[in-house]
């Protein structure tokens, strides 16, 4: 069995910290498979380590184990029939999935959105990354070996649901954005509930960040754990808060604006080191950026419209043609790449996801580092494997 | 004959007692933790069986008995099936002479906490074994762990209660208490103390020091082949062992049944004692709910450079002061020197990551804040016109 490894292993890695740590001492090694079945690999990702002890030599990573062929099923459905296949990609940022896919095809059609339902896309949107993020806030001291924060950040994450399920009637896979708008309206009530939530949401973020953040065996767990470099972030295609914590200020909103995001004052946090616990600690701070855009957004909202444009009611025929649209998700950049020929249904679609490109870089960030970290490490990329394999 | 047929059923009638009153033990403390642990993280715990869910750890135990005992069949059968009997073996035996109360304990020996810590040890075979025996690559580096850190940890718990015994001039437990009718130890040997409370932590297993049956990285460690009965057996020992160091602490530091002025005598001691026990535990739990888990190598380095030197401390501080017969405050400075030494050497520890972590936050906040000055700037020029 360790022969075959061998063979599967990719040629050494010619730059980064991996080289800059060799192993020292006699090697006994032994393959040690974990996943798809395993509590901490965040979905069906399977790592193939090849350990020295408790030192890691060498990973295979295995993916696949969530293939449904989501980009050759869109090429089947139609224009409207596709959001739902979007929602299943990254199952916890669906809203932010929804939202590039619809952009696509608009700008495809040259189609306008009505202000109130771009205001309420943003608003939704920056939500459901406070959701996301407060997911992985939860997982990393999950994963880290601490339970009392996953209770804290579930219990936001839980409340930000509730009004998700009140606004598209469901707490996932909501199906709620339409090309050219909204499905409906927010409920009446949607405002009073928003206005209320956000000091909640603040206090469970806090109440986390204050007990798991600067905690000192969390820091002894986290900082200086895998360093990545601003080059090797970039060569390896990372992109959101893994990219940021190196240092590299990126940001889609702010490279290439989109929807309402040129309206808004909002920071890009960056990190220092490039290792997991700036990775951890961007994406805290990314929820108190998120929180001051919902705001501005609540304030500048027009409090009445249209949410959906009428073109965007009849049956979806973009011209022929293609497009591509990219945004920042929760976990970074996503891309769609959309081609129309003129029918109902789209001739192609491929997805960039974040998630994928960012776990390429799984191979260069745990060789060389323990067992434990290994499950810390691949909890700080935050990977949803129904990105990844979509 | 060497004992009488009443003597023998003496000893094991005490035996039977015991048994029940550690098993009613563990099932108070899975319900006391799974309720404290709740409230700590803003849950309610178990309601749902009985009141309060105070039938949980009831419900829970039918549970573990009626499961099926899978035994894998790449094990290795007698080991797999011996190991867990091992554990719980040792964590029982532990308990024949621990005292509850001047007369409520089966068998005092003369070599108590001698008995108590040589029979801890035996626990560790028990780990490895099943870790191996389970043939799981999971449960071997649980095992291979187990053994590192139960080995290191054993050494500081060792020396400590050396030092205990140096002061009490006997290793008699109930003597050890009696010693402490003027006051309680943790009085002259702080330091003892926390050395003692961390290396017992990780003699158990608990947080911060589960490291052995990691959820999270080795997915329960030498209990991952196991379910069922077997796995209840695991379970039963970790809870037993949790109460016996907390019973330790209490005995060997805060005086035991003694209650301050009073002669407590029969329930009243028990009673008293047991509180004391599950305040101890208490402060377990709720450092677990607290801390994220160290990493081998963390934890390897604390006992190798922290826990063992300073054990190794309180036995020369302690002799010095009974050789040269000082007064007892002289040894609680000293020990207490000891104990700002530890905070400044884990304080030199943390400062560089602490300072970069610190870096990070500010230059985080300063961007906010500059954020936050530019909006006040354009709002208060929209205003003027």
């Amino acid at each position: 069995m360790a022969d075959a490894a061998r063979n599967v292993t990719a040629p050494p890695l010619d730059s980064g910290a991996a080289q800059a740590r060799p192993v020292s001492g006699e090697p006994v090694e032994m393959l040690l498979n974990m996943g798809p079945q395993h509590p901490s690999t965040h979905g069906v990702f399977r790592m193939v380590l090849w350990v020295d002890g408790e030192k890691i030599v060498d990973i295979v990573p295995h993916i696949g184990y969530l293939h449904r062929g989501s980009e050759k099923l869109c090429e089947g459905e139609q224009y409207h029939q596709v959001i739902t296949l979007f929602d299943r990609l990254d199952y916890i940022a669906n809203f932010n999935n929804e939202h590039v896919y619809v952009r696509a095809v608009e700008r495809l059609m040259g189609l306008e959105v009505p202000e109130r339902a771009e205001y309420l896309r943003v608003i939704l949107c920056e939500l459901n990354r406070i959701a996301s993020h407060l997911l992985f806030i939860a997982t990393m001291g999950l994963d880290a070996g601490a339970m009392t924060p996953s209770m804290f950040c579930f219990r936001g994450r839980e409340r930000i649901q509730a009004l998700f399920e009140a606004v598209s009637g469901a707490r996932m896979m909501h199906n709620y954005f339409r090309i050219g708008g909204l499905k409906e309206d927010v409920p009446e009530d949607f405002m009073p509930r928003l206005r209320e939530l956000m000091p909640q949401i603040r206090e469970d973020l806090e109440e986390s960040d204050k007990l798991l953040s600067f905690n000192e065996i969390f820091l002894a767990r986290l900082k200086d754990i895998s360093p990545v470099t601003a080059e090797d972030a970039i060569d390896y295609g990372l992109t959101g808060p893994c990219l940021r914590a190196s240092g590299v200020e990126y940001d889609v909103r702010k490279a290439a604006p989109y929807s309402l995001y040129d309206r808004f004052d909002f920071n890009v946090p960056t990190g220092l080191d490039g290792d997991c616990w700036d990775r951890y600690y961007l994406r805290v701070q990314e929820c108190y950026e998120s929180l001051s855009i919902i705001e501005q957004a609540m304030e500048q909202m027009p409090a009445e419209g249209n949410v959906l444009s009428s073109l965007g009611r009849r049956l979806v025929r973009p011209p022929a043609g293609e497009v591509y649209v990219r945004a920042e998700n929760p976990r970074g950049e996503i891309g769609v790449y959309l081609v129309s020929d003129g029918s109902d249904r789209p001739y192609r679609l491929k997805v960039r996801p974040p998630s994928f490109c960012n776990l390429s870089a799984i191979r260069l960030m745990l060789i060389n580092t323990w067992v434990a970290d290994s499950v810390v490490i691949l909890g700080s990329l935050d990977i949803v494997m129904g990105e990844v394999d979509r | 004959m060497l004992i009488s047929w009443a003597d023998l059923g003496w000893i094991l009638l005490s035996l039977f007692i015991m048994f029940n009153a550690l098993s009613v033990v563990v099932l108070s403390l899975t319900w006391l933790e799974r309720k404290a642990l709740g409230r700590l993280q803003r849950r309610l715990g178990p309601t749902r069986s009985g009141p309060m869910g105070l039938l949980q750890p009831v419900a829970d135990g039918i549970k573990l008995i009626i499961k099926e005992d899978i035994i894998p069949s790449s094990s290795e059968k007698a080991i797999f099936w011996g190991a867990p009997l091992i554990v719980m073996l040792s964590a029982f035996m532990i308990w024949v002479t621990i005292p509850g109360a001047q007369d409520a304990v089966i068998k005092n020996l003369d070599l108590g906490l001698f008995y108590i810590i040589a029979f801890s040890v035996i626990g560790i075979l028990g780990l490895v074994l099943a870790g191996w025996g389970s043939a799981n690559k999971y449960g071997t580096l649980g095992g291979l762990r187990a053994a590192a850190q139960l080995v290191s940890y054993e050494i500081p718990i060792i020396m400590v209660a050396v030092s205990v015994a140096m002061l009490a001039q006997s290793l008699d437990m109930r003597e050890i208490v009696a010693q402490q009718s003027s006051y309680p130890f943790v009085l002259v040997q702080p330091l003892g103390l926390v050395v003692f409370f961390i290396a017992g932590l990780a003699e158990v297993g608990r947080t911060p020091f589960d490291i052995y049956f990691a959820e999270s990285e080795i997915v329960g460690g030498p209990f991952v082949e196991y379910s069922g009965a077997h796995w209840s057996l695991f379970f039963l020992a970790e809870y037993i062992n949790t109460f016996a160091i907390a019973a330790l602490t209490v005995l060997l530091f805060f005086g035991g049944w003694q209650f301050p002025g009073v002669e407590l005598a029969g329930y009243l001691a028990v009673i008293w004692f047991l509180f004391k026990v599950y305040l101890v535990i208490l402060v377990i739990v709720w450092i677990r709910g607290t801390f994220p888990r160290l990493r081998i190598d963390q934890l390897m380095a604390f006992a190798w450079k922290v826990a063992v030197p300073l054990s190794f401390l309180t036995v020369v501080m302690t002799a010095i002061y009974q050789f040269y017969g000082w007064p007892a405050w002289s040894l609680t400075l000293m020990s207490l020197a000891g104990l700002v030494w530890v905070g400044y050497a884990i304080y030199r520890r943390m400062a560089g990551p602490a300072s970069r972590v610190a870096q990070t936050k500010k230059r985080i906040q300063a961007r906010q804040e500059e954020l936050m000055a530019a909006r006040r700037n354009r709002a208060e020029r929209t205003r003027r016109g």
